[in-house]
């Protein structure tokens, strides 16, 4: 029995274990609220920040599965409440602890219909709100008939709602107003060159200073969790590509490596070696274009071009491999698609030859201008704690001093073997998540540079069966994508198919953070804070 | 030097030997309105060829290539497209302000224009206020732009238009102080006589550091009024999409693009003869070789050199640097440009007075 499993005993007595690639504590749903505040509080656990928050529809009984991961101890804990009420399921928020949990709680009202008691803001969040049903609901009805393709407008309502329990167990629902009827409020999105793809910011505005921002997701919802739930593991693969189509390599490399895990299968290391290679290049690739569509939102239009002049370089060397410039379809369970292109060694040395220039030009460009300093230091500062608390992990969360890098804290692929340094600011203003991007973009390049002549000989992939069904349990799965941690639950059940697939995206923790870093700060300000955090819109709708 | 006024003076007389004085000055304003018209297109579209080039090669692009050599007609393509395009009509807007915003900001820089000097004796209207007159008619500019956001009844185009009210009410300020700097110094408001003062030497030159103070402060004041990069907040395209022409289509948006590279060509052009000495050609006292061989060169070219070299350092500006943030625009011009250009005022006066000068 672990350190952690008897203080869970100790507080909540009827605590039960299921045991998998992790224990999972299952915990009676009215237990939870304390639990939660010692989780959160107590100092030896301080489980400070909510790795991943997945609902699941286990049949007889709706619930959700919380991962919670401290950062002083570096531990993890996984909770798992659920309520056997499928008419009107209720569950207590943890909201108040973890603000990252505000944004998943509503995406689970939106998928499986449980309210979350105490939750400020109880509404859909990628579905319309009149939409009939909770798709994830393992009995969902996906007839048309049910939800016909609206032809009208929708109004967006300015209210509500928030539940709170009554000593029966009844819900009382309370309305509450998001913005007041005289507020000036701005649509900023969903077609608006700023948000980098169709996302809304509903923005009330005073004179050029935001009151409120209020976040509107889900234009360009797929659905892909559902779907996968109707798909062999290899047919799931190439939904990642899709996601944050800047990570595409590194989410792909997340659920082929909890598949792996799952499966038991051992990778050979040249595939391991070529995955963090492609990971690196992808990295600096999404960071390149950070830099440039930063400074084009800050009107420096020609540092636009510059980031993407050295993009396309790395774009080609994924060319010459696995054929494609963006959705690369690389990564497969047991390694990689196909071997390496015999110029792929010469055409990464060049690029690492290159791109140190480069990067001084940019700073002489762009980082060293008077305009540009002005308008990033000191704007959109996020603590250390609100980091922690919103879940902002990734070169955001380094910014505000987060040593959150998922490739220092639990190594994979082959980043055990390479020397790199895991870069950290403290001062979290837009200036820092800036700058930071560019400096690792560096230590990508020394990764690459250790990697590069080292690439072992053998096979690019292992043998698997045309048939993969992984072993009942659950499994979660972190890589370090470009702009943050990304996660992949899943939930078997000896099939051929996932029973739940859960992707963890950071996109959804960053967005969740505007509304934080904006009060108060100028339309300009929301540009610049947006784009440093740098979300990325698929990432969040999924 | 050729003085172009031989030729005025010639039609004009020729003029009023076939019709009465009045029909003679008809003829004359609509063969001048003509005349500025023409000019005022071809300039729009050689400064839009220039600054795609321009652009380009900042950007490492290679621009316009593919309409006529070079892409030469590029421009004439664009133009041909605006006319072609539809104007749409937007429900709940205020039609006749909506309509009428786009012809206040074209006429607005039209009139400022006609003042520039081209030429030797080429120069549309020269009167006694000269330089106060273009001050007054370049700010009705901004009754336009104030006017199409409102009118549009869209918040972004409301927002760029207070946005650009804000900045251009400001830095007309520093404008009109700046230009008073010079008047002092020339001791004239008349455009041909600030002209003929600098015949020994460009303002430049000869007004010691606070002329260079002025010219600079001039030069920023002067972006910031033709609502270009790094002051292009009234439109920045990443907050407000366009800002206030956002709702505009067709010819109507056309004329707000025109007016734009109108007005860095007219900010650069009164640049050149406050500071620059306009058509006239450098002369340095007591070479009278050298300054024989500047005269050869006509004084139309003179002028469009001046202007064309600060349309450049106008255009760089626009894309390297970054968006100013609409606090820090105001900043910069209540707390730095207009004290430092009152006191610079001050210092002139003077100057002027005590005559520490050439």
């Amino acid at each position: 029995m672990s350190d952690i499993e008897e203080k869970i005993k100790k507080i909540v007595p009827k605590a039960v274990v299921e045991e998998g690639a992790f224990p999972l504590y299952v915990i009676p749903k009215d237990d939870m609220p304390a639990l939660a505040r010692r989780l959160h509080d107590d100092p030896d656990m301080k489980f400070d920040s909510l790795a991943a928050l997945t609902g699941v529809d286990w049949g007889e009984t709706l619930g959700v599965v919380y991962i919670l991961d401290s950062t002083t101890t570096g531990k993890r804990v996984a909770l798992k409440v659920q309520t056997s009420d499928r008419e009107n399921p209720s569950l207590h928020t943890v909201s108040n602890l973890w603000k990252s949990a505000e944004l998943n709680e509503r995406e689970v009202y939106d998928f499986y219909g449980i309210k979350f008691i105490g939750h400020p803001d109880m509404r859909r969040i990628f579905l319309r709100d009149d939409w009939k049903g909770y798709p994830l609901r393992k009995d969902y009805d996906a007839a048309p008939e049910i939800n016909p393709i609206p032809v009208t407008n929708e109004d967006n309502s300015d209210f509500t709602v928030t539940y709170s329990q009554n000593p029966d167990g009844t819900l009382k629902a309370e309305q509450r107003r998001i913005f007041q009827p005289d507020d000036y409020v701005v649509n900023i999105g969903p077609q608006h060159p700023a948000t980098h793809g169709v996302l809304r910011f509903r923005t009330a505005l005073e004179g050029e200073n935001i009151k409120k921002i209020d976040v509107y997701c889900g234009y360009i919802h797929r659905g892909i969790e559902k779907l996968s739930e109707s798909m062999t593991y290899p047919q799931t693969l190439h939904f990642t590509d899709r996601l944050d189509y800047l990570s595409a390599h590194q989410n792909r490399h997340a659920l082929c490596m909890c598949i792996e895990e799952a499966m038991g299968l051992e990778v050979p290391a040249r595939a391991q070696y070529i995955r963090t290679m492609m990971d690196e290049l992808t990295r600096i690739a999404s960071h390149l274009l950070f830099f440039a569509t930063f400074c084009m939102d800050l009107g420096a239009t020609t540092a636009f071009f510059y980031g993407f002049r050295e993009r396309d370089m790395i774009l080609d060397i994924f060319e010459d491999t696995c054929g494609a410039r963006l959705t690369m379809n690389y990564n497969k369970i047991g390694g990689v698609m196909a071997d390496i292109h015999p110029d792929f060694c010469r055409k990464v040395k060049e690029f690492i030859k290159i791109m140190p220039s480069r990067l001084q030009e940019y700073h002489a460009l762009f980082t060293g201008n008077v305009i540009a300093r002005n308008r990033m230091i000191g704007v959109g500062k996020l603590t250390l704690e609100d980091a922690k608390s919103y879940g902002v992990t990734g070169p955001s969360g380094r910014a505000s001093g987060w040593a959150c890098d998922v490739r220092k804290l639990h190594p994979y692929a082959a980043y055990d073997k390479v020397s790199f340094d895991e870069v950290i600011m403290t001062e979290g203003d837009t200036y820092s998540r800036y700058l930071l991007r560019l400096k690792e973009i560096e230590q990508s390049l020394h990764i690459l540079e250790q990697l590069v002549d080292n690439i072992p000989e053998g096979e690019y992939a292992a043998k698997t069966k045309p048939i993969i069904k992984l072993p009942a349990g659950h499994y979660f799965k972190q890589v370090e994508a470009s702009r943050g941690a990304f996660g992949v639950y899943i939930e078997s059940r000896e099939e051929k198919t996932p029973y739940r697939l859960k992707f963890v995206s950071p996109g959804l923790c960053l967005v969740g953070a505007v509304d934080h870093l904006t009060r108060g700060a100028k339309i300009a300000d929301l540009i610049a804070i947006g784009g440093s955090l740098d979300y990325v819109v698929p990432d969040i709708d999924r | 030097m050729f003085d172009f006024s031989e030729i005025t003076t010639w039609i004009d007389q020729f003029l009023r030997t076939y019709l009465e004085p009045w029909g003679a000055v008809l003829v004359e304003g609509i063969l001048v309105g003509l005349a500025l018209l023409v000019t005022y297109a071809i300039i729009a579209l050689v400064l839009i060829y220039a600054e795609r080039k321009i652009c380009a090669f900042f950007q490492c692009r290679l621009g316009p290539n593919r309409v006529g050599p070079l892409g030469l007609l590029q421009p004439v393509a664009d133009m041909i497209k605006i006319l072609l395009k539809e104007l749409i009509v937007i429900k709940k807007s205020d039609r006749f302000l909506y309509e009428l915003a786009p012809f206040l900001v074209i006429v607005s820089s039209m009139l400022a224009f006609g003042c520039m000097p081209f030429g030797r004796g080429l120069l549309a209207i020269d009167f006694n206020v000269g330089v106060f007159f273009i001050m007054a008619v370049s700010s009705i500019g901004v009754l336009g732009i104030l006017l199409a956001g409102w009118s549009s009844n869209n918040k972004f185009t409301l927002i760029g238009a207070m946005r650009s009210g804000a900045q251009m009410i400001s830095y007309e300020l520093s404008i009109g102080v700046t230009m008073l700097t010079v008047v002092v110094f020339a001791g004239s408001m008349q455009i041909s006589e600030i002209i003929n003062q600098q015949y020994n030497g460009w303002f430049i030159f000869t007004g010691h550091i606070p002329m260079i103070i002025a010219f600079i402060i001039y030069l920023i004041a002067g972006t910031a009024e033709t609502n270009r990069g790094p002051f292009d907040l009234p439109e920045a395209e990443s907050e407000l999409t366009a800002g206030y022409h956002t709702e505009y289509s067709g010819i109507h948006f056309g004329f707000y693009y025109l007016a734009e590279y109108l007005n860095m060509f007219i900010v650069s052009g009164i640049a050149s003869l406050l500071f620059l000495g306009g058509w006239m050609p450098l002369h340095i006292p007591g070479w009278e070789a050298f300054n024989e061989i500047m005269n050869y060169i006509p004084s139309v070219i003179w002028f469009i050199i001046k202007t064309a070299v600060i349309m450049f350092i106008i255009i760089w500006f626009k894309w390297t640097f970054p968006r100013l943030r609409i606090d820090q625009l105001i900043k910069l011009e209540w707390k730095y440009l207009l004290p430092i250009g009152l006191l610079n005022l001050l210092v002139m006066t003077l100057m002027v007075i005590l005559g520490w000068h050439f």
